[in-house]
């Protein structure tokens, strides 16, 4: 029988979403920090450790690096993720690390960390689409965590993923991409100094959107090797696939390092332009390993960059 | 008297004028919201695909007019000549905010127009509008004879295709939304193919 329940609530005595998001919000932090998992309050500073990376640059705001993204995860729109990831939890998070490893496990991000140095790398970000930036990470180094979990001797590449959440990821419902977004580095590439696990910038902890709470940053490749929300890390043997060659091998190839003498089928790698210059600003020449030639060129000695773009 | 020509009789009042007036100040906007920060940390590139997206549109707006009357009876022809020449407008737009504040190098936008397809065909469809622009006026009518002119004027259907898949060729990944329009402009364009003549059944 229909109506048999008849309720006096109205639309108006539904708890808005705001308000019972940020009350889970509240229960999931006193329950980490009753667990003594809490590293400290939310937004506190990370305290980087300074280094002499990239002093040289004027990096782009906040503003411009927390709402211009690439995360098609949570939209295709460069607005869109800023907008759609609010609803990302990223407190438990955990990482599973397998395949060719002393200590395979499903890691917590506090367990990742503890021993890590956070350093602040300010490095240029360029994007395949032929826009940049210049990004003051906060990170740690991923060969001292590759060197953590014991990496076994036949292992020759790394291989990452980024979580898959539907609901929350508004944009994993379409096929884009095939998800879950995966992405690749050559062991030599994982292991060099200049690759890192961002998990702030600005001294900050990750916005969502630029892949909170643990991301790859490899700054002399083009930004989508820099994978966002890692959840898991695998040490494989062969060539890993890579998200990005199986939608489209012709334009994206595993290496993807940037190279203005390697034009991207569909526009010219050769200039780009930067993010925050406003409507007249000029376009900039587009560095060779985007300006780490002397740090990383050593890694790809012998091999024709245009065969392996 | 039906519907369709009341509302037709209501739309003799409206003017077309005013379509002119907001079509020129369309990028005017843009330029005033990229100039203040209205349009986001990468004004360029918005600036150059809102104009591109809204021209695409408007083309579909042109597109739908015949359709329209022959469906539901009402008449938008009066208004068409101003929005074809506003799409015009906005296209010009589109590719100046492309030459002079996106690619800014004479010699590479050259080679872009010739070694990059979605280039060349939004290219394409942007240099089969200018017969078309030119003689959206009484006078050309007069001069090329109706029929020379309408079949001149049938180029807006190779531009409004070719202008969606330029859409559709620049997208990263598989997108919907180019192909929505796409889809939009295949089907306006069906609907013009000559229906097989109904026989009469003896």
């Amino acid at each position: 029988m229909a109506h048999r329940y008849i309720s006096d609530l109205t639309r108006a005595d539904v708890t808005p979403k705001e308000m019972w998001r940020t009350r889970r919000q509240i229960m999931a932090g006193a329950g980490a920090a009753a667990l003594g998992l809490a590293a400290g309050p939310a937004l506190a500073k990370l305290g980087a450790v300074k280094t002499g990376y990239g002093q040289d640059l004027e990096p782009n705001s906040w503003a411009d690096i927390t709402s211009y993204n690439n995360f098609y995860e949570f939209g295709t729109g460069k607005e869109d993720p800023a907008r759609n990831s609010a609803d990302m939890v990223t407190d438990f998070w955990t990482v599973k690390v397998d395949g060719l490893v002393d200590a395979p496990g499903d890691y917590t991000l506090a367990q990742l960390l503890d021993g890590m140095t956070i350093e602040e790398r300010i490095y240029r970000f360029r994007c395949v689409e032929a826009w940049s930036m210049v990004v003051p990470w906060a990170g740690f180094e991923l060969a001292d965590l590759l060197n953590k979990v014991g990496v076994k001797p036949e292992a020759k590449y790394v291989s990452f993923e980024t979580a898959v959440i539907p609901g929350v990821m508004e944009g994993v419902s379409y096929p884009v991409l095939d998800w879950p977004y995966r992405e690749g580095l050559r062991l030599d590439e994982a292991m060099h100094p200049l690759t890192i696990m961002a998990t702030g910038l600005y001294d900050e902890p990750l916005p969502n959107q630029n892949g909170a709470p643990l991301r790859l940053v490899v700054p002399w490749k083009y930004g989508f090797k820099s994978i966002k929300s890692i959840v898991r890390i695998s040490l494989v043997e062969e060539m890993p696939e890579t998200s990005w060659n199986l939608s489209n091998a012709r334009e994206y190839g595993f290496f993807s390092n940037v190279n203005p003498l390697v034009d991207h089928p569909r526009w010219s790698q050769a200039t780009e332009r930067r993010i925050g210059g406003g409507l007249f600003a000029r376009r900039q020449e587009t560095l060779m390993f985007n300006g780490y030639e002397a740090e990383v060129a050593s890694l790809y000695d012998g091999m024709d960059l245009a065969e392996n773009y | 008297m039906t519907t369709a020509q009341r509302i037709n009789l209501q739309l003799k009042r409206v003017p077309a004028w005013p379509i002119y007036v907001a079509g020129a100040l369309v990028p005017c906007w843009y330029l005033y919201l990229g100039l203040t920060g209205g349009l986001g940390v990468d004004p360029v590139k918005a600036m150059e695909h809102a104009l591109g997206e809204r021209a695409l549109q408007l083309l579909i707006v042109v597109l739908a007019v015949t359709p329209l009357r022959d469906v539901t009876g009402v008449s938008l022809v009066r208004f068409r000549r101003a929005l074809g020449l506003v799409t015009f407008w906005l296209v010009s737009c589109h590719l100046a905010v492309w030459l002079v504040l996106d690619v800014q190098i004479l010699s590479q936008i050259w080679a872009d127009i010739l070694k990059r397809p979605y280039i060349t065909i939004g290219m394409l469809a942007f240099v089969l509008m200018i017969p078309v622009a030119i003689t959206s006026n009484n006078l050309s009518i007069r001069k090329l004879g109706p029929k020379r002119w309408k079949r001149l004027h049938q180029l807006t259907y190779a531009c409004a295709g070719l202008g969606a898949i330029h859409f559709v060729m620049l997208v990263k990944g598989f997108q919907i939304e180019p192909l929505v329009y796409l889809g939009i402009v295949l089907a306006l364009l069906a609907m013009r193919l000559p229906r097989p003549v109904k026989r009469a059944v003896a």
